[in-house]
């Protein structure tokens, strides 16, 4: 099977192709902040190193989400315009899951958190089961002081990646011995991981349909919501 | 004549949509994906709402405009997409997508103007014929400009404050009437007399700019006053005065601007508030002073945002070979030169 990673999610940017499991080309940028200028020209070298035309590729894998909207939207938008145009399958892999399997030991419980603003993270927890991340701690938006006692309850060691700059230090007084740290670079997403997850996996069924999963409505939303919780939210766009 | 077909996206606001358009003057396809129903909710368009939106109809604007038009990625010469003025998550759905078709299909990509698009509304009723002077009035933009040659937009003059559009908006919240104001207050106007005499703005100025807010101002000072007296004004006697104030400032700067270029061949009316019946009726009527300019209007179906127009431009940027890379980003206060 011939396959694009892309993720797009945070900060850094990573685009792999594989074929069979196998890595023809991949790379990844921490440096820029343009993933809407920098993510095609990147896509595009990467399948000539390859050696691959657009048409040759049977699917498209892509971290969906969470993470930065604009970020998240940037590389969805390109996997579901190349799958549904090319008539490929494409898969979403959560975007922590895509860090998570950065951990090679099995059995190891495994955090990420994305720094969600206001003492809130995007996160979540996973045991690698058979070399892949398996929520045991569902990803949610959700305060750090509520999930910090959903970690320590588990009793094991967990390996902790992502944003942890605010929440090393309560993470060390909670967990104490049970907190693993791994050096940066664990952190960073690789579209190599993802693309080894989203290989295994169901493509969706319907492309079209497929969004972004963002783990938290718009203030606006939400805000409407509450005032209006009888209405149906759908259907608020039509084709004229 | 060989036959260009142009693959084109529009998204720079709340409206998705993609078109098939055939050698820049002939649609095969227009789908338009509107959110206004979801944005009334919050009284005017939100953002991250907007961007969510265009991620959710983007594809399926793409089959249904291809389908509809009957024709396949290898019978395309090229992609054309909307790359500013808008808002940014929203023109990146539209821009991200243009530019992996084009990757994936092997395509030239045009970036656009959403500007000159809408300019370019007018060319589904004829050739546009140079020297031409466009009048552009929309919910973000009120400008003049000067097209001396295909593919060239010079401002000759653009609002200082608000966008008529915005004002249209912003009293007829006053009036208590939803986002998008401008067809209700038009209807209202109709029915009422200009009784209030509201400031025209700029109106003596020689420059081609215009200006809304002292308007606006007045108007929402005018009500708040009445309310505070208890006083009901007529609804339909304030909005005929706010339209003609408004139509009054845009129709003395536009012919103003006809007796400064007298080599103009054409008056285009277009963008949102082009579809007004005040402001068509009013430029027609002085229009009848130009016997050497012909009015020609956007069709009232194309003054909305949609990817036609964004086709019709962008095959004049096609003949000029003026294509973008891959690494086209969006430009949210992308605007066109002034006329030095």
């Amino acid at each position: 099977m011939k396959v694009l990673a892309l993720d797009t999610s945070n900060q850094p940017l990573s685009v792999a192709v594989m074929k069979d499991h196998q890595v023809l080309a991949t790379t990844t940028v921490t440096t820029t902040k343009k993933h809407a200028a920098h993510l095609l020209p990147i896509i595009n070298a990467s399948m000539k190193a390859a050696q691959f035309e657009p048409e040759d590729l049977d699917r498209v894998i892509v971290a969906d989400g969470p993470g930065s909207y604009t970020g998240i939207r940037v590389s969805v938008t390109a996997a579901k315009t190349l799958a549904e145009t090319l008539h490929i399958e494409l898969v979403g892999v959560s975007s922590l899951a895509t860090i998570a399997a950065n951990v090679p030991v099995e059995g190891q419980l495994v955090a990420v958190l994305f720094d969600g603003r206001n003492d809130n993270v995007f996160a979540g927890v996973y045991r690698i089961k058979n070399g892949a991340p398996e929520n045991v701690i569902a990803d949610q938006h959700i305060a750090f002081e509520k999930l910090l006692p959903q970690i320590k309850k588990l009793g094991e060691p967990v390996v902790v990646l992502g944003d942890l700059a605010a929440f090393k230090t309560r993470l060390d007084s909670q967990l104490k011995e049970h907190f693993i740290s791994y050096p940066q670079e664990n952190s960073l997403p690789s579209a190599v991981q993802l693309g080894r997850l989203g290989e295994s996996l169901k493509p969706v069924t319907d492309i079209n349909a497929f969004v972004p999963r963002y783990l938290r409505l718009t203030k606006a939303e939400a805000d409407w919501q509450r005032q209006h919780p009888k209405e149906d939210n759908r259907d608020y766009v039509e084709k004229v | 004549m060989e036959r260009n077909l142009i693959l084109a996206f529009e998204s720079s606001c709340d409206e998705t949509s993609v078109s098939v358009v055939e050698n820049g003057s002939k649609i095969l396809s227009n789908i338009v994906a509107t959110q206004i129903k979801s944005h009334q909710r919050f009284g005017g368009v939100v953002p991250e709402v907007a961007s969510r939106h265009h991620i959710e109809q983007i594809t399926d604007c793409i089959d249904l405009a291809m389908s509809k038009a009957g024709v396949g990625y290898s019978d395309l010469n090229a992609v054309a997409v909307t790359y500013g003025p808008g808002l940014v998550g929203a023109l990146l759905i539209g821009v991200t997508a243009a530019k992996t078709v084009a990757y994936a299909h092997h395509l030239p990509l045009i970036p656009v103007n959403h500007m000159a698009g809408h300019i370019y509304a007018a060319r589904y009723v004829k050739p546009i014929e140079f020297p031409s002077l466009a009048l552009l009035v929309s919910g973000g933009h009120t400008e003049l400009v000067y097209l001396a040659a295909p593919g060239k937009f010079e401002i000759i003059g653009e609002t200082r404050d608000d966008a008529a559009g915005e004002a249209y908006d912003k009293i007829g919240r006053v009036l208590g009437i939803n986002y998008p104001a401008g067809k209700e207050v038009d209807r209202l106007a109709h029915l009422g007399k200009d009784t209030f005499n509201f400031p025209r703005a700029m109106d003596d100025s020689e420059s081609f700019d215009f200006s809304f807010s002292g308007l606006k101002s007045a108007f929402i000072n005018t009500v708040h006053h009445a309310d505070q007296i208890g006083e009901t004004l007529n609804r339909e006697d304030l909005a005929a005065s706010f339209q003609a104030a408004v139509v009054d400032v845009l129709a003395d700067k536009t012919v103003r601007a006809l007796d400064a270029y007298p080599q103009v061949k054409q008056l285009i009316l277009a963008g949102g508030v082009a579809a007004n019946q005040g402001l068509r009726e009013r430029l027609t009527a002085e229009l009848q002073a130009f016997d050497s300019v012909e009015f020609v209007k956007a069709p009232l179906k194309l003054c909305g945002d949609n990817a036609a127009m964004i086709g019709a431009e962008a095959y004049v940027e096609y003949q000029q070979q003026h294509f973008g890379k891959l690494d086209l980003n969006a430009d949210p206060s992308l605007e066109f030169d002034f006329m030095a």
